[in-house]
């Protein structure tokens, strides 16, 4: 094959299954924000523990952490979704009394708890080290059919995932959690239990983070404290899903593939600038992102695709 | 007696210089959360471009770090003016979420221009290592530490002056107690805004060169504080000045005597848990006595 084209489909490959983990993320925090109206600045701290359980789980044994239990990649993905889901409840249990930029402060003093703990307990997970023998899914395959197989099942992940949002969206549930969300004393005078809710929603939506930090894992082979820096994780997405729009499932893959193409897009560009700008140019690209998102909030504030009431089955 | 000195000299005192940064850049978080209603979380970032701006006269003009603060807490103040101008000024009618996430942006703009000019090496702004000065018997002080408590003792001084003697000073506080009774007994509300963003700003770009100066600047030393500054500001009270700097105190000091062996010869909390300390307590008064320990507003 030609090197030339082979360079660009890699590129192409790790660009759209960048954007399907993304998606993955984002469509877990429409869960919590769009549906629940629930303000999670705590992303990074699920996002680790899926990831890091996924490492854990699926390793080689070494003596440098727990495990390496060298389980099938996706035997661990459940269980990764599991371990967010358990750490989710009791924190949505104590924290979602509270509103707004209260619950994002808690959220994000947690999650920073949560990483200070995976970085420095260097039995769990080798410190800042980091594990760096995750296995990927289809690696057997080789280059290129097993990143495209691999693509794939993350697409397919991100559209399962979608299609039950999108169900959750029309059910009485999500009907339900859009009242709470817009009304909480209304939805709780109509007899909706406001905090089982509320709770439903942050322990499924910190799930699907989980999930999203799992396939990171895979995908990356490794898992570190560096990649699970809040800019990386927790304000990235949220900056996919107010651009993208959120309270609407499709806004938020739109959002995920609008920025993550911008975000690495720009690299093209800046790898074209002087040489000691390029080592500076995923500042350049931070800076271009932070631009964006303060412009899309001025102007549009509801995002590329707005959020649509549900059809009316009267009309 | 010994062992005391050793506590005071080791773990105390530089609590105290820790819990110094704290409430100057709490300060701000409280005022700012009060009177515009959203959690500014750009405001690491404030203090972060307040250490860069001091560095850059320290290093190209040869100032010393303490001649380089008064400009960095100008250049702070009206960056925060500035800001306030072209981004936040549009939300004010907007939910307060809004207003957080566009902060996001700020702080994504603010560390990558940062990043831009002046690199992400860790820098110092001086390099040797000071003798601490002897005070009575054992007890020892190390200069920077008596420098940042004299100048925050100063500048908190200038603070309740200005809050409790000016006119602006007293708006301010009417404003924060009570934003809608301030607008409709008169009180210009955009300027009670600008002198906010002056004051929060000026005293944050403070607490990012003390910061610097009490250990090493680099792009995320802001941010890094960011966190505990909450944690100060919600301890206190939102709304409350005088609180933020009474729970910044509380903070910076609780981090460092945890780390004291109180029971064993181990340090109760691991040192690189000190943050853990700040995030726990900011999560614990969120939850049982979001007021603070000075009854302030939960908005």
């Amino acid at each position: 094959m030609d090197m030339q084209f082979f360079g660009l489909l890699m590129y192409a490959i790790s660009l759209a299954t960048m954007f399907g983990i993304y998606g993955v993320l984002c469509l877990g925090l429409n869960l919590q924000w769009g549906f629940a109206g629930l303000f999670n600045a705590g992303i990074a701290g699920f996002f680790a523990v899926g990831a890091y359980t996924t490492a854990i789980l699926t390793s080689p044994e070494s003596p440098n952490y727990l495990g390496g239990f060298g389980w099938p990649p996706l035997l661990a993905l459940p269980i990764a979704m599991l371990l967010s889901g358990l750490i989710a409840w009791p924190v949505g249990r104590i924290c979602l009394g509270l509103k707004g930029d209260y619950l994002a402060m808690a959220t994000i003093g947690i999650s920073e708890i949560i990483r200070l703990i995976l970085k420095n307990e260097d039995w769990l997970a080798n410190g800042t080290m980091g594990i760096s023998t995750v296995p990927r899914p289809f690696e057997s395959l080789g280059q290129p059919r097993g990143n495209i197989a691999f693509l794939a099942f993350v697409l397919l992940v991100m559209i399962i995932l979608y299609v039950a949002a999108e169900r959750a969206w029309m059910s009485p549930w999500g009907r339900a959690m859009r009242a709470i969300r817009d009304n909480e004393l209304a939805a709780a005078a109509i007899g909706k239990d406001v905090v089982r809710f509320r709770l439903e929603a942050f322990v499924i939506g910190s799930m699907v983070m989980g999930l999203g930090g799992a396939l990171s894992a895979m995908y990356f082979k490794f898992i570190g404290s560096s990649a699970t820096e809040p800019l990386l994780t927790t304000f990235l997405v949220w900056v996919m899903l107010i651009i993208g729009g959120s309270g609407n499932n499709r806004g938020a893959m739109l959002g995920a593939g609008l920025v993550w193409l911008i975000w690495s897009g720009t690299e093209l560009l800046t790898n074209r600038l002087p040489a000691e700008w390029i080592t500076r140019s995923s500042y350049l690209r931070a800076l271009l992102i932070g631009v964006l998102l303060i412009i899309v909030l001025q102007r549009f504030a509801n995002g590329v695709l707005p959020e649509k009431p549900p059809r009316r089955i009267d009309s | 007696m010994e062992a005391l000195a050793e506590f005071v000299n080791l773990y105390f005192l530089p609590g105290v210089a820790v819990g110094c940064i704290y409430a100057l850049g709490a300060v701000g978080i409280s005022l700012i959360f009060a009177i515009l209603r959203f959690a500014h979380f750009a405001h690491g970032d404030v203090m972060t471009l307040g250490a860069y701006l001091a560095y850059s006269l320290v290093a190209s003009l040869g100032w010393s770090v303490y001649l380089a603060l008064p400009v960095a807490v100008l250049g702070g103040a009206l960056a925060s003016v500035a800001i306030d101008r072209v981004v936040y000024q549009p939300f004010r009618r907007s939910p307060g979420i809004i207003v957080v996430i566009a902060s996001f942006g700020v702080m994504l703009v603010l560390r990558s221009l940062i990043q831009l000019f002046w690199g992400v090496d860790v820098l110092n702004y001086e390099t040797g290592i000071r003798k601490p000065i002897p005070l009575i018997g054992d007890f020892r002080l190390a200069q920077k530490h008596i420098i940042i408590i004299l100048v925050s003792l100063a500048i908190a001084a200038a603070l309740h002056w200005f809050l409790s003697r000016s006119r602006m000073g007293k708006a301010m506080r009417a404003m924060s107690d009570d934003a809608d009774l301030a607008r409709i007994s008169g009180i210009d509300t955009e300027k009670v805004v600008r002198w906010t963003w002056l004051i929060g700003g000026g005293l944050a770009a403070a607490a990012g060169v003390f910061a610097g100066i009490n250990s090493k600047l680099h792009p995320s030393v802001g941010w890094d504080l960011l966190l505990p500054l909450f944690a100060a500001a919600i301890l206190g009270g939102i709304g409350k000045p005088y609180g933020a700097i009474v729970g910044g105190l509380a903070i910076g000091i609780a981090q460092e005597v945890a780390t004291y062996p109180w029971i064993s010869d181990l340090p109760l909390v691991p040192p690189a848990y000190k943050n853990a300390v700040a995030f726990f307590v900011m999560v614990c008064m969120l939850i049982w006595r979001p007021t603070g320990i000075f009854k302030g507003r939960v908005l």
